[in-house]
């Protein structure tokens, strides 16, 4: 067994008081907790220094835990003192204790456990929920997708270790799908303890971005760069769509910033009627003209009586 | 190894949880549920506790409260303050999804 040092984990002296102790855990479980951290080690850390508290704080477990001394090195190999085999495995129905596979936290868990009184029998528990994030392809969310997703699923033997195991799952995501959007699997998390039922999985998807398209809930957008004559004559363009191309009718006159709406071809709705596609027009010049293009130009700029900035002069749009 | 394909539900408005099944979901007691009621974290539809549906885009923010207040020691008045800072982290970040995808990257 690996000998831990709980007191340098919260940053207390070993005589600190029970308060020090709940005040340090407070803080560091702020900082690392996994649900508010950005560090990537957080969720390692967290367990670690909640492992360091969950002993600490209850005054039996921190005595068993002082009697250990403070002759080790945090990570050093050590045997616990003689007696304490008969001492931790003596729980009912624990079967006998060994040392030899066991983690320091267990050490101290199973004296609660002790407590506890497990002879009444074993009890019913729930599975554990587990949550993991699945990235997609826009092309995933449009027709549903399976995705095999590998987890460590921690699970229970009889004596209530835990013990981390590797199983994968084949998610069927339905058509429906975008981004910050949340499945639950039902059952699919950790397996019940002693008959109880199994937790759920819940998924967490987002989107891969797309070169392309640019989501918002079940609604596509596109930027279509035109020509300055063809945002200015009117033309039909192909544009693309995640089901292949459409011809697409630029009406004469169209601004840059025009929505172009196409009902429809946007993301599938998990029920009702499917996202729509905006097609957003830029106007793009030619960066090089031709000395043709230059001529024809300035001949538009000669005939043209058409004032963009007209609205200045009145101080308004 | 396990390969079944388990039955899904897409955790939105239109799916409409009990008491027991949002206080399951979440990992908390019915009570705690009715106290986030009261503070006015979650509203749910109906008027009396036995008729109360919730809309289940509500599990996330909650079950994050949950684990957060158990973790840290938080009475649920605080854990109601937490649902109300995720929600509203949750509502900004699709107003900035929206935005993002209305705005553009400005060129091709």
């Amino acid at each position: 067994m690996k000998y831990k040092d709980y007191y340098a984990i919260l940053g207390v002296a070993r005589d600190a008081s029970a308060d020090d102790i709940r005040k340090a855990y407070r803080k560091l479980a702020q900082k690392y907790h996994p649900d508010v951290t950005k560090d990537p080690q957080g969720e390692e850390k967290f367990k670690e220094v909640a492992e360091a508290y969950q002993t600490l704080k209850d005054a039996e477990k921190r005595k068993a835990y002082d009697e250990l001394g403070s002759g080790f090195a945090s990570g050093q190999e050590f045997r616990p003192p003689p007696g304490w085999e008969q001492r931790f495995g003596e729980a009912p129905n624990e079967g006998r204790f060994s040392f030899d596979d066991a983690d320091l936290s267990d050490l101290f868990e199973s004296l609660s456990r002790g407590r506890r009184g497990t002879s009444r029998g074993p009890r019913k528990m729930r599975g554990e929920d587990f949550e993991v994030a699945v990235q997609l392809t826009l092309e995933q969310a449009l027709h549903g997708t399976q995705v095999d997703l590998r987890l460590a699923l921690p699970e229970y033997d009889e004596q209530g270790a835990v013990r981390a195991v590797e199983k994968t799952i084949k998610a069927r995501i339905p058509k429906g799908a975008t981004d910050g959007q949340r499945l639950r699997l039902r059952g699919q998390g950790g397996k019940g303890l002693n008959g109880g039922p199994n937790g759920d999985l819940y998924l967490d998807i987002t989107l891969r971005p797309h070169p392309l398209f640019r989501v918002d809930g079940h609604d596509l957008y596109l930027d279509l760069p035109l020509a300055p004559w063809e945002a200015a004559l009117g033309a039909a363009v192909e544009i693309p769509t995640l089901d292949g191309t459409v011809s697409l009718k630029i009406p004469e006159g169209t601004g840059a910033g025009r929505k172009l709406r196409l009902a429809g071809k946007g993301l599938p709705r998990p029920e009702g009627a499917p996202g729509d596609l905006y097609a957003v027009a830029q106007i793009v010049n030619p960066t090089v003209l031709t000395e043709r293009e230059r001529e024809l130009y300035r001949a538009l700029a000669d005939a043209s009586r058409f004032d963009p900035r007209g609205h200045f002069a009145k101080g308004s749009p | 190894m396990n390969t079944e394909t388990p039955s899904a539900f897409w955790m939105d408005t239109r799916t409409r949880l009990t008491v027991v099944e949002l206080a399951e979901s979440c990992g908390i007691t019915q009570e705690v549920v009715q106290e986030l009621v009261e503070y006015g974290a979650l509203s749910p539809s109906g008027t009396r506790p036995g008729e109360w549906d919730f809309g289940a885009e509500c599990v996330t923010s909650v079950r994050k409260a949950a684990r957060l207040c158990n973790d840290l020691e938080l009475e649920t008045s605080a854990m109601a303050l937490v649902i109300s800072f995720l929600e509203r982290i949750h509502e900004l970040e699709a107003q900035v999804r929206r935005l993002r995808a209305q705005a553009g990257g400005g060129g091709p």
